[in-house]
């Protein structure tokens, strides 16, 4: 099987998967810490609309897990905030 | 960056949008489908690269998805996958150009398409009403599990509770514990009379009927308790959910001391009915009227077109209808925007299908009063609970908007606190932070003006700045009258 890397650790994947759904199949719930309370989230709206599920993805930040197509050896990361050191709120 | 042009321009591959691309192509039109998603479908019909799990009405799925590929083999339909719309425009008596941007490995890139006429059929998306924790990893919309299940075989969860108002429940519910999910209890907020009413109502489609029976047959299978005016009041878990708190509520949805519980589970999928996906719409300067439930909704004729010359309109944006209105709807529309390109008046509609759409519009409209959502349901909410999820604005910091800072609706409590500023638009929270208002202001919402206020965005989706900076904004010239001569 396929799989990316999240923080590191390999994800396997099913062809046609998204980084959102790959992730909940292997049990990770969330991927993001908000930027003010510092709290998880995940998948919400699963569909695009509420930006909930934002990760970076190849060291661009706010990407949406619930559209971006997994891909081989791709380079999954948590997102903390907004994502850049250099872009504090 | 490349303009394509084309006789009819069709945002949204779900029912209505399919529906309208392959009659428009079939009446002559050159058509280009514009959708967010891989594949088509949209998410009623939501499916993986192999096709998936089974959907609702798969064969009626195939027989639109063959009439695509002719289509796109006849080569007067061009489907643009996972690209969104996120600006467009109609000059008078000229082309409608929608900017879009595409999904590409590693990025995005611009693309512009210009039409004779454009139909909307953006669809719709859950609407979910916050309670304390509903933000917790783990509590989804009921769409997300659909959508995880569908698209992706993916279980939302080992232990589900399914929670919220309307038929679109139970869909959800057995699709979960038909794939193997213990799916603990369905918590209908309504009443059981409401829904009574609501298949009462239904006398006239017997597939609905069928559905209803067959969802019953299968919670009954898998012992899956619909629990009637209950609520998911509270979500519990650290950094996921691991419990929810279920309500008895009394007949305006307040929930009632005394009667709550508490349900071990790991997925909590809610959903209150569904919001229309306006902006596009909105942006344009469609007219607009209450849709069945009371929201806004675009106006439009018996064949779909909106009060802006060009544009017409099917499917949920024209008010919260269901799939089979919504085909019905495509196909007429699909078929007037290719008269309308052609310089043409459309035709009226055929008497036996406008009756069809007259009998699927009125289910539609007893469903949704069999499902009002009530304004009770704020009495869940504590000062602590996230109301606007992007901008992590707390209901306190609204209701102090009001008590404190004098604002009577929900633009100036969002001018206010940043409620529905974040990445989502206001979305998400839009319809809750307008009854969050008006319950603090202490006056009834208005579904219509209220929500009306927050769902306008003049760019209808965040788009990187290097996207807007190659839009292609220049009005393409009018066209050259042939001089039959040399030039």
């Amino acid at each position: 099987m396929s799989s990316f890397e999240f923080d590191g650790s390999p994800v396997p994947f099913a062809e046609g998967q998204t980084v959102g759904a790959a992730l909940w199949a292997h049990g990770i719930r969330s991927w993001r810490t908000t930027r003010f309370a510092g709290s998880p989230r995940g998948l919400f709206c699963g569909i695009g609309v509420c930006f909930d599920c934002l990760v970076e993805i190849e060291g661009r930040p706010d990407r949406r897990a619930c559209l971006e197509p997994a891909a081989e050896n791709l380079d999954v990361r948590t997102q903390i905030g907004a994502g850049r050191a250099d872009h504090q709120v | 960056m490349p303009t394509t042009r084309c006789d009819v321009a069709v945002v949204g591959a779900g029912p209505a949008g399919a529906a309208a691309a392959v009659t428009a192509a079939r009446s002559g039109a050159r058509v280009v489908l514009v959708d967010a998603e891989a594949r088509p479908g949209g998410q009623y019909w939501r499916h993986g690269p192999g096709g998936g799990q089974p959907a609702e009405h798969v064969h009626q799925w195939r027989e639109l998805n063959r009439r695509l590929e002719q289509a796109l083999a006849s080569g007067r339909l061009v489907h643009l996958s996972r690209s969104r719309v996120w600006r467009v425009d109609a000059a008078p008596a000229g082309p409608v150009r929608a900017q879009i941007v595409r999904s590409v490995r590693g990025g995005e890139e611009a693309a512009t398409v210009e039409a004779g006429a454009l139909v909307l059929a953006p669809g719709a998306h859950d609407r979910v009403l916050p309670f304390p924790g509903w933000d917790l990893p783990g509590v989804v919309t009921a769409g997300a599990a659909q959508a995880l299940l569908k698209e992706h075989g993916v279980l939302a969860g080992s232990r589900a509770v399914v929670a919220g108002t309307g038929p679109f429940l139970l869909p959800v519910a057995t699709a979960l514990a038909e794939a193997g999910t213990r799916v603990v209890e369905v918590d209908e907020a309504g009443d059981g009379r409401g829904w009574a009413r609501g298949w009462r109502a239904a006398a006239g489609s017997p597939r609905k009927i069928a559905d209803g029976a067959r969802y019953g047959a299968l919670l009954a299978r898998h012992r899956v308790p619909v629990h009637l005016r209950n609520a998911v009041v509270a979500a519990h878990g650290d950094d996921r959910l691991e419990s929810v708190t279920v309500a008895r509520l009394d007949d305006r949805w307040r929930p009632l001391p005394g009667t709550t519980r508490e349900v071990t589970c790991d997925v909590a999928a809610v959903s209150y009915g569904f919001v229309a996906r306006l902006e596009l719409a909105l942006h344009l300067g469609c007219a607009t009227t209450p849709g069945p439930d009371g929201a806004p909704a675009v106006e439009v004729d018996a064949v779909g077109r909106t009060s802006v010359p060009g544009v017409l309109a099917a499917g949920e944006v024209t008010g919260i209808g269901g799939a089979d209105l919504a085909l019905v709807q495509g196909a007429l529309a699909g078929t007037a925007a290719a008269a309308v390109a052609a310089g043409r008046e459309p035709a009226p509609p055929h008497p036996a299908v406008a009756a069809r759409r007259e009998r699927m519009a009125s289910f539609a409209a007893a469903m949704h009063r069999a499902h009002p959502v009530a304004d009770g349901w704020t009495g869940w909410l504590t000062d602590d609970t996230v109301a606007c999820r992007c901008e992590e604005v707390r209901v306190a910091d609204v209701r102090e908007a009001v008590t404190e800072l004098g604002a009577t609706d929900p633009r100036t409590v969002k001018l206010l606190t940043r409620a529905g500023m974040g990445w989502c638009q206001g979305r998400i929270c839009g319809p809750a932070i307008a009854a969050i208002t008006a319950d603090a202001t202490g006056r009834a919402l208005d579904p219509y003006a209220d929500l009306l206020g927050s769902a306008a965005r003049p760019v209808a989706i965040p788009v990187p700045l290097g996207i807007v900076a190659v839009a292609d904004a220049t009005p393409s010239p009018p066209p050259v009258p042939d001089s039959g001569g040399s030039s």
